[in-house]
């Protein structure tokens, strides 16, 4: 990525096909097994080994055990808060989409390139981000429809609506509603992306001071590097809290199709 | 931006994979071991919850146990303590009654004691009085020579005895 100095920050989330799977499609549409695919398949084994860690099913929990607990056990309340009694059905799902996006934000996190491994966090493309949102977006809507049929559209009319505004109301909370799979996608997308844009530019930052000589490195590099240490404290942070606010949204729009207002 | 530059030829792909990971994710993980997981959970809380109660229901019993021990041994102590009372009067009324017969015994005794130092002092006196006399009769009858009658003899020592 490195050419004569010049970092290109954007290349890191460029989509590679590996193993040489370039030809696979199904139906016409190309569907390599990429960098992307092979990350994605790597949460799944992680979050498998996890669960698969703490379901010794003791009645004095060990530790692993206790992590997973705490883990169902926070979405579960999660859940109980945003729905209610009606949310527990929801918590496979939630779960599900929760540790998915942890797991893949704080492995993309992980410095593997000490070890070789160059790691790829495919929450960082929307295209992955959108298909997480659009789903959890269908689920409102079928519930909502399910539930509540036609009665579901009085979700554009809140409660204490005056009467002269109802010609406006209903537009803006069509449109607030609308925005929903759009905001969860490009949320989550663009923090991650963010993050390691800035990580990268730092980087480049200290490679390219210190490759200036003691001075630059000293002036520019040191900073720098202390700088991204801090922002990879952060970014652990936004990791944790883009997956529960992704989690939060789903279950607080799962409230409304199951409660309405 | 790759995300926007790839999108055309990597958008099928990276829908596929994603509902495919996560699909397996939802359904072996979240459908298969997250309810397991959840239910040991729930195991465990109802277990804690039951043996709260266990512990409650036993607090309960020893406090009521203890109330029924507390009334019993004041019952028994109120009991010994009548029996007690009761021994003791018996015990100063049987002491009373042998001392009293004891006491009759006593002076039973000493009465017939007396009585029979009285009777030896009168049969000593009898005694005395009869030596005395003949010692009377001899001693006349050696000094003067004169036979005294018994009867005189006696009559004049009991004077001369007592005056």
């Amino acid at each position: 990525m490195a050419e004569a100095g010049k970092v290109d920050p954007m290349h890191q989330f460029t989509i590679e096909p590996m193993f040489g799977t370039d030809h696979w499609e199904i139906a016409g549409y190309s569907i390599p097994f990429t960098n992307s695919a092979l990350w994605m398949a790597i949460t799944t084994v992680a979050l498998f080994l996890f669960v698969w860690g703490g379901m010794k099913r003791q009645l004095v929990p060990g530790r692993w055990q206790m992590a997973v607990e705490s883990m169902t056990s926070f979405v579960d309340n999660l859940l109980a808060a945003n729905v209610g009694p009606a949310g527990k059905k929801y918590v496979p799902y939630i779960f599900s989409l929760f540790m998915f996006i942890l797991f893949a934000n704080v492995l993309g996190l992980l410095p593997l390139m000490l070890v070789g491994v160059h790691p790829f966090t495919f929450t960082s493309h929307f295209s992955a981000t959108g298909v997480l949102a659009i789903m959890s977006f269908a689920i409102v809507l079928i519930v909502g429809f399910w539930r509540h049929g036609f009665h579901f559209f009085s979700l554009f009319v809140p409660h204490g609506t005056p009467l002269w505004l109802i010609w406006l109301i209903p537009v803006i909370e069509l449109v607030s509603f609308l925005v929903r799979p759009f905001s969860l996608a490009l949320r989550l997308f663009v923090a991650m992306m963010a993050g390691h844009v800035l990580l990268e530019v730092l980087s480049s930052f200290v490679i390219d001071s210190m490759n200036s000589g003691a001075l630059w490195g000293t002036v520019v590099g040191l900073p720098s590097f202390l700088l991204m240490i801090a922002i990879c404290a952060l970014e652990i942070l936004v990791a944790g809290i883009q997956a529960y606010v992704f989690a939060l949204l789903t279950s607080l729009y799962l409230n409304d199709a199951e409660n309405l207002h | 931006m790759p995300q926007i530059a790839q999108l055309s030829e990597t958008y099928a792909s990276q829908i596929f994979w994603v509902l495919l990971f996560f699909g397996l994710i939802f359904f072996v993980i979240g459908k298969g071991m997250v309810p397991k997981v959840m239910e040991t959970v729930a195991v465990r809380d109802k277990q804690i919850a039951d043996d709260l109660a266990a512990a409650e229901a036993a607090r309960k019993a020893a406090d009521s146990q203890e109330e029924a021990w507390r009334v019993a041994a004041n019952t028994q102590r109120a009991e010994a303590q009548a029996l007690i009372a009761k021994a003791k009067g018996e015990a100063a009324k049987a002491t009373e009654t042998r001392l009293a017969s004891a006491n009759t015994v006593i002076d039973q005794r000493l009465a017939e004691a007396e009585q029979r130092i009285a009777g030896a002092r009168a049969g000593a006196l009898e005694e005395i009085e009869t030596v005395a006399t003949e010692a009377a009769g001899d001693i006349v009858a050696r000094l003067a020579g004169v036979t005294v009658d018994a009867a005189a003899a006696r009559v004049a020592v009991k004077e001369a005895l007592n005056g």
